[in-house]
């Protein structure tokens, strides 16, 4: 993940106020404490984020709070159903600035395959979202993507909304030349 | 300073404040409700006296989705009802139509669905256990069991390409054959699972907290089970030892060794004891399936009219593509009927009904989830327990919210 | 397999036992809506069928019986512990016409009835609780009948404009898969179409649930396509 260059700090930067942000981003990134509103399938592909191979605490993000007022990103991990959108957006609204949202999945980013009565299509239509991760369930490899995405977000104080991209893992690309240049 | 009146602090009835129930909401966005339900409580101090327990939150409309598409595309759908042990699910609903159809699917594809389905329920009781653990304070066998899941789900994206939802399943068989890793990868986990289920059981099993906080709460009596539809570990730690794979044996669990355990008192204690010596007994099927299992030979029926053809002859010859053709655009189509079928899921008895109007579109799909029915006697569970009871109940019922809900 | 149940059953309620089927291994018996609770119960208490155990409880809509014939199926699914027997018990319902519930006699019905009315709108006299139980109160409507579409959303929560923030969302807010196969509105007015959207198109229908208009489908020139055929 290369650095993106984005906006970054406000137009009265100066010399200061310019190194006092990136300060703070730094210090923002680095501690993330989550709200998981966890509600399905992915929830699983989270835990294994949490567990002791995909490790999010590495990149300080492991502390769940579930108050939503000491929490600062809000992972809504698993399908939205309409009866729940109230309760997102009573979450979201509760908690405190500065805030981010991850869309964790398919169904939070677009409501999945679930394209019914009951399925919110997508949480932005209820909250802002900063990060999508699509996939069902996204690969724990995708989900740390879009944690390093939001902490560059978070370092460059962009607000835009960005959606992890599919990587290939090195090992499968190198198996893949391997058989693709066999005879 | 004024002198106290100390006849007041004799009076007991002065001290007594008046206290109607307190109405609390608990969920559904809440650390201790696995998936999403909301409870409303009423509590007197610290003991729920009445609890609503408010499932729905995690409605998808599966039934719904299923009448949209072909009878293959619900197998999707169906890995994301009990989402811990997608593999059950999708031979549970290949069975109900291979019911409704007459059809066996061929040795090794049986044996296969075993080995994997076993291997998912394995990741359910640990998923359970673990999240179990960890509301209770103990986080490191969480941490332990999810390295185990891991390496299981490793042989799963061996095996079918995605760790968790795999859709793996196919009416007359399965979408592939097996590796010919197979049984080398499980043989090589089988002993490690093994000594991580010895270190959490040493863990939590003879733990003084533990057992006070489970042994005698969340008590549901045997007959009351029965009642309430209550099936699977839940039931089975009340006494009752109801396991349909050996009460009505289907595809090739006959041909196991292989225990059922039962518990006693039907509480929180015993649900996770039965959970981890499932573990164990499952882990024995897997072997003995390995050991059983051909090592060549069709996983699949061969009828074009239900599998799809290999993707050479449907590239080079008509009739493969016709078949194809047939098979993607009208879906394949059973003969007109309903049958009830039901198989061991995770959480107990997982059946499907389905209902066909002999067209490529399935008519009616109604899953009978284990989890709605265990659920139901939480409320049974709660009442008379104190708030904190509630974690450890909640979390033995395991309540998988995309079964539960559907 | 056990036709030894129906036999003892049609002892039991002698004319009001309509039809048994057994299709599969499954038996089944069809009773009328007014012996249902009776029927039940029979199952319940009877020494040589004490089924005890409840399954399930569900129902099946099939709009094209009516107005002839009711047009729902209520199932009972229930099992027997110690021997291990099976039994589903079957009533045709009308719409507008409720049931009395078995929570009586299993207490596990209780939920399964309440998902049968928030699905379906069939209400059981007696139940202690009937209140919609998947989806919210102010839902209108019960989706799994069959002219319910499946698409149709009642958000509780207003749907943000897009640009509010700046922003756009990834999909419309009415985008998806509009592979519908059956639409049961055209169904039930004779005008269906199956199988692929460009063909529900060339028939003058629309081309998914999602869309009111019909989208512009390119059909391939006749032209082309004699020279493809030429190849």
């Amino acid at each position: 993940m290369g650095e993106m260059t984005f906006g970054g700090a406000g137009e009265d930067a100066n010399f200061f106020t310019t190194k006092f942000d990136a300060l703070l981003g730094w210090a923002r990134k680095y501690s993330l404490f989550q709200y998981p509103f966890v509600t399905a399938c992915c929830g699983m592909e989270f835990m294994a984020v949490a567990s002791p191979r995909y490790d999010m605490a590495r990149f300080g993000a492991e502390a769940p709070r579930f108050s939503p007022r000491q929490a600062d990103v809000l992972w809504v991990v698993g399908t939205v159903s309409q009866r729940q959108g109230p309760v997102l957006k009573r979450i979201y609204e509760q908690m405190t600035e500065p805030k981010w949202v991850i869309a964790f999945g398919t169904c939070a980013s677009c409501g999945g395959f679930y394209d019914n009565y009951t399925t919110i299509p997508g949480i932005d239509k209820v909250v802002p979202v900063d990060i999508y991760i699509p996939g069902c369930p996204p690969r724990p490899e995708a989900v740390l993507d879009g944690l390093m995405l939001l902490m560059d977000k978070i370092q460059n104080g962009n607000k835009d909304p960005l959606v992890v991209p599919p990587r290939e893992l090195p090992k499968l690309a190198q198996l893949r030349a391997k058989k693709d240049a066999k005879p | 300073m004024e002198p106290l009146d100390t006849h007041d602090f004799t009076d007991d009835d002065a001290l007594e404040l008046p206290a109607e129930p307190m109405r609390l909401n608990m969920g559904p966005s809440h650390p201790a409700m696995h998936g999403t339900i909301r409870m409303v409580l009423d509590l007197d101090g610290e003991t729920v006296v009445n609890v609503d327990v408010q499932p729905g939150y995690l409605h998808r409309g599966f039934e719904k989705s299923c009448e949209r598409g072909t009878w293959a595309q619900v197998f999707p759908y169906t890995d994301r009802l009990n989402y811990v042990s997608p593999m059950l699910n999708n031979v549970g609903f290949a069975l109900a139509v291979e019911k409704l159809c007459g059809i066996e699917v061929p040795e090794r594809g049986q044996y296969y669905r075993v080995v994997l389905g076993e291997l998912a329920r394995i990741c359910d009781h640990f998923t359970c256990n673990a999240a179990s653990g960890m509301e209770l304070g103990a986080f490191t066998p969480f941490l332990w069991l999810m390295k185990v899941r891991d390496w299981i789900w490793d042989v799963l994206e061996k095996e079918t390409g995605a760790r968790l939802t795999h859709s793996f399943g196919r009416i007359g068989g399965m979408a592939m054959e097996p590796t010919p890793d197979l049984a080398m990868d499980i043989r090589a986990i089988l002993p490690e699972i093994e000594k991580v289920v010895v270190e959490t059981e040493t863990m939590l099993v003879r733990n003084r907290i533990f057992m006070d906080r489970m042994q005698g709460t969340g008590v549901l009596s045997k007959e009351r089970a029965l009642e309430l539809g209550v099936t699977g570990p839940m039931l089975r730690s009340t006494g009752v030892a109801y396991d349909v794979r050996k009460d009505s044996p289907y595809m090739v669990y006959d041909r196991f060794d292989f225990d059922v355990p039962v518990g006693e008192d039907g509480d929180n204690y015993d649900r996770f004891c039965v959970r981890m010596e499932e573990v164990r007994q499952s882990m024995r099927i897997v072997e003995q399936a390995l050991d059983q299992m051909p090592t060549d030979g069709p996983v699949s029926v061969d009828d074009p009219r239900m599998m799809l053809p290999d993707k050479e002859r449907v590239y080079n010859s008509i009739e493969g593509t016709i078949a194809h053709f047939k098979l993607i655009m009208e879906g394949f189509a059973p003969p007109k009927g309903e049958v009830y079928s039901f198989t061991e899921g995770g959480n107990g008895e997982l059946g499907f009904f389905i209902v066909s109007d002999g067209s490529g579109t399935p008519y009616r799909v109604r899953v009978r989830p284990p989890s709605w029915f265990n659920l139901q006697s939480a409320r049974e569970l709660l009442i008379g327990g104190m708030i904190a009871d509630i974690i450890p109940t909640f979390g033995s019922v395991n309540m998988i919210g995309g079964e539960c809900d559907r | 397999m056990s036709k030894a149940l129906l036999d003892r059953l049609a002892t039991l309620l002698g004319d009001k036992l309509l039809e048994t089927t057994d299709f599969r291994g499954d038996e089944v018996a069809l009773v009328a809506p007014a012996d249902w609770h009776a029927a039940a119960e029979f199952l319940r208490r009877d020494e040589k069928l004490a089924m005890g155990q409840f399954t399930d409880l569900t129902a099946v809509d099939y709009p094209e019986r009516a107005p002839e014939e009711p047009r729902f199926d209520v199932l009972l699914f229930v099992r027997n512990p110690e021997t291990h027997k099976r039994l589903r018990l079957k009533t045709r319902l009308a719409d507008g016409k409720t049931l009395a519930t078995l929570t009586d006699l299993w207490a596990g019905a209780s939920w399964a009835e309440r998902e049968v009315y928030d699905m379906f709108g069939i209400s059981f006299e007696g139940h202690p609780d009937m209140r919609r139980i998947l989806l919210y109160k102010e839902f209108e409507g019960h989706p799994l009948r069959k002219d319910y579409p499946i698409d149709r959303a009642q958000p509780l929560v207003p749907y943000r404009d897009a640009d509010d923030t700046h922003k756009l969302p990834p999909f419309g807010v009415d985008e998806g898969q509009p592979f519908a196969r059956t639409d049961w509105s055209r169904r039930l007015e004779g005008l269906d179409a199956q199988v692929s959207p460009s063909l529900a198109v060339a028939a003058g229908q629309r081309a998914s649930l999602s869309s009111e208009e019909v989208h512009p489908v390119h059909a391939p020139e006749p032209a082309a396509d004699a020279a493809a055929s030429e190849n």
